[in-house]
């Protein structure tokens, strides 16, 4: 296999996506059906995405049964605009509020609010615009390349490697996410235990549903999600929400012009960002908040003025910002090449496909190529409407911070119990969204991070299924998963995974007691999850 | 030296000691269901063997959980160890889950306008700066959004207005 018909696959499948996504004419005869729920969720994402108290999580589950009505093209479009529109207004936040909403762009407001207090928040944003879109460009460049040779390699995989490969994206994603990596495990033991109840698809008995017939499905996702990122996030943020500082948020559009010397000053930043954020996308379970740290540290290192970090330096804004970018469509490369999604965000857009009847997994791309192609043609898309866009919209947003909290949750709820009911037109889920909502709440309270739950939710069956699958072909044998070489270095993978992180672990434990902890003291300790004021829902 | 009742107590008050035996009970409860269905054998595994040995590997997690609540929070102070956030929200919290509760009550006798309606007013008066009137107000408009949206732009089949239908 050559490079040239890589290249031309990519290229035609490119051309494709485009004539997806100016897709079957709608209104008035010529504007584009598909192209417009893009603009839709990315006009909302963004909206939403400046919104303190509302992540992507919440956005996106809240309008997941909007999408009900809609083919898959469309609905997919949509949701995942709301997760990168989001992230553009992510960065409004951090930068003129000082409020980190949403975890990714914690580290922006290191740089960001000095430069915003300076009065150069404008630029800063300015800057950031043009580095986020830098950072996805290069994202979707590497789906669009890579995603056709991992289905390549993916569709040699028997049933114990997707097992071993499922494993590993489940540990990835419960260890290196936010909070204690032990807790993360049990989160996804929980989701994975979850996405058990119902009957069992291979021998048609009811598992764990205590007799209710509503239950013979098992839980619906949206209630699962809905419960841990809607209600038990309102009962989290309820009467906690801070008033928010608008003294810097009269930006003018003439503000958010950078000089030729900003430019030149932010150009290398904004590449090393975009490289580091898309090496974190290729490790399973690295989201972007990772990424953006990572890129902090690194563009900090080097610097040749490292001091002055956190004091307004455009590059500790533009780095992480690209990273963050760049990290999230590269997200996409497992999500939609294997049907593996590495958090929580990508678990329930793949939730979302699901529900449209579609199969993820290798086959996704050739079975449904519309669905594939129209999503990189739409990011490529939704990302220059979004540089158009921004730019202008960042004062309107800033005045939908007025907004206050208490009129906010209660049309969020309504919106839960509808959405929620009008799934399966049945008031039993709403049932299912306050239980899983109230015992959401405690999980959060005792310190766990309910994201991995949902991970393990939407893999859980096709795990146990794959599971039993490679069981049965290796007659009980155990040892298969170390057999078969592909098999064995993903087992490999997960052994290095959980002996790194016992090995960080224990050297923090002991530099705790001993020694401060010096240059070379691991990351980790800073990507730990950061006391926000408002609780982000991711 | 403390006294090892002393030790004890310190233990108890430590938030991942809670979050580990929730761990260990959930996963208990996991097991013991689980094995009342078709274990079967590594080979032909019967619907019971997924769902228990997750039962387990998650008693042996809330295990470690709890075990390593001690060390990790020697030095204290810095992490939050309370079960409770510092000002309980309980009334906020009540309202809250009684949303969608009297949404349930109140949609499947009497329609989606009473539902809607309810939902909003009582969860709104969770916010400790809600005012009567403006949660009527905010309810009221919710209410009309809600209604043209989902009722007949989504044509959600959920009656508007009834007396007693739905069951």
């Amino acid at each position: 296999m050559g490079g040239r018909p890589v290249i031309e696959t990519a290229l035609s499948g490119l051309g494709y996506g485009f004539s997806v996504a100016f897709g079957p004419p709608f209104l008035l005869g010529f504007i584009p059906y598909n192209l417009t729920w893009c603009f839709v969720g990315v006009l909302v994402g963004n909206m939403v995405g400046v919104l303190p108290g509302m992540g992507p999580l919440a956005t996106i589950s809240i309008l997941l049964p909007l999408t009900f009505g809609m083919k898959a093209v469309p609905a997919i479009l949509m949701l995942a605009g709301i997760l990168y529109g989001g992230q553009y207004g992510g960065a409004i936040c951090s930068v003129l509020l000082n409020l980190p909403c949403h975890p990714p762009h914690a580290v922006t407001c290191l740089d960001g609010f000095p430069m915003t207090k300076q009065g150069r928040g404008g630029v800063a944003l300015g800057v950031t615009v043009i580095a986020s879109f830098i950072g996805a460009s290069w994202g979707i460049t590497e789906m669009i390349f890579l995603s056709p040779l991992l289905v390549k390699a993916a569709l040699q995989f028997g049933p114990a490697e997707v097992c071993t490969l499922m494993l590993l994206g489940l540990l990835a994603g419960s260890t290196l996410a936010r909070g204690s990596p032990l807790k993360g495990v049990a989160m996804t033991l929980l989701g994975l235990f979850l996405g058990s109840i119902g009957t069992d698809l291979e021998t048609g008995s009811e598992r764990f549903t205590f007799g209710l017939t509503e239950l013979d499905d098992g839980i619906e996702l949206i209630a699962l999600a809905l419960g841990v990122f809607g209600i038990a996030e309102f009962m989290n943020s309820v009467n906690q929400v801070a008033p928010i500082n608008m003294r810097y948020t009269n930006v003018r559009l003439r503000d958010l012009r950078p000089s030729w010397d900003d430019l030149k000053r932010a150009f290398f930043p904004m590449w090393r960002g975009t490289i580091c954020g898309s090496l974190c996308s290729l490790i399973p379970g690295t989201g972007p908040t990772i990424a953006s740290f990572v890129a902090y540290a690194a563009e900090k290192k080097v610097s040749k003025t490292p001091e002055k970090f956190g004091t307004g330096m455009l590059e500790g804004v533009v780095c992480p910002e690209a990273a963050t970018h760049s990290s999230i469509q590269g997200d996409f490369i497992p999500t939609m090449s294997l049907g593996i999604p590495g958090d929580a965000v990508m678990a329930l857009l793949l939730g979302a496909l699901m529900i449209q009847g579609i199969v993820p997994g290798p086959q996704l791309i050739s079975q449904h190529p519309d669905i594939f192609w129209g999503l990189v043609a739409s990011f490529w898309i939704g990302n220059v409407i979004l540089v158009v866009l921004n730019v202008p919209l960042i004062g309107i947003w800033c005045k939908m911070l007025a907004i206050p909290y208490r009129f906010l949750y209660p049309s969020a709820l309504f919106f839960v119990c509808i959405g929620v009911y009008a799934a399966n037109n049945d008031f039993f889920q709403v049932g299912e969204v306050v239980a899983i909502g109230a015992f959401g709440y405690v999980l959060l309270r005792l310190g766990f991070h309910p994201a991995p739950i949902l991970l393990g939710f939407v893999l859980g069956p096709r795990f146990e299924e794959n599971f039993r699958r490679a069981m049965l072909i290796a007659r009980g044998d155990i040892g298969v998963f170390v057999e078969r070489p592909i098999s064995a270095f993903f087992v490999a993978m997960c052994v290095i995974l959980i002996g790194t992180q016992l090995y960080v672990r224990l050297r923090s434990a002991k530099s705790k007691r001993g020694a401060p902890p010096g240059e070379a003291a691991p990351i980790a300790p800073q990507m730990a999850p950061q006391r926000i004021p408002v609780t982000p829902a991711e | 030296m403390r006294s090892p009742t002393s030790l004890l107590r310190d233990f108890a008050s430590r938030r991942d000691f809670y979050a580990g035996g929730l761990m260990v009970l959930l996963g208990l409860g996991i097991t013991l269901k689980g094995a009342t269905y078709h274990l079967g054998t590594l080979m032909h595994m019967g619907p019971g063997f997924f769902p228990t040995s997750l039962g387990v590997l998650l008693v042996l997690i809330g295990i470690a959980i709890a075990g390593v609540a001690k060390s990790t929070s020697e030095d204290g102070s810095e992490e939050d160890q309370s079960l409770l956030p510092e000002n309980p929200q309980w009334w906020a919290w009540f309202c809250i889950l009684m949303g969608p509760v009297l949404f349930i009550a109140l949609g499947s006798y009497f329609g989606m306008i009473p539902g809607t309606f309810a939902c909003v007013f009582i969860s709104a008066l969770g916010d400790r700066t809600a005012t009567w009137k403006g949660t009527l107000i905010l309810s009221t408009v919710v209410t009309v959004f809600g209604v043209i949206l989902f009722s007949y732009f989504l044509q959600v089949p959920m009656p508007i207005l009834t007396w007693g239908g739905g069951l």
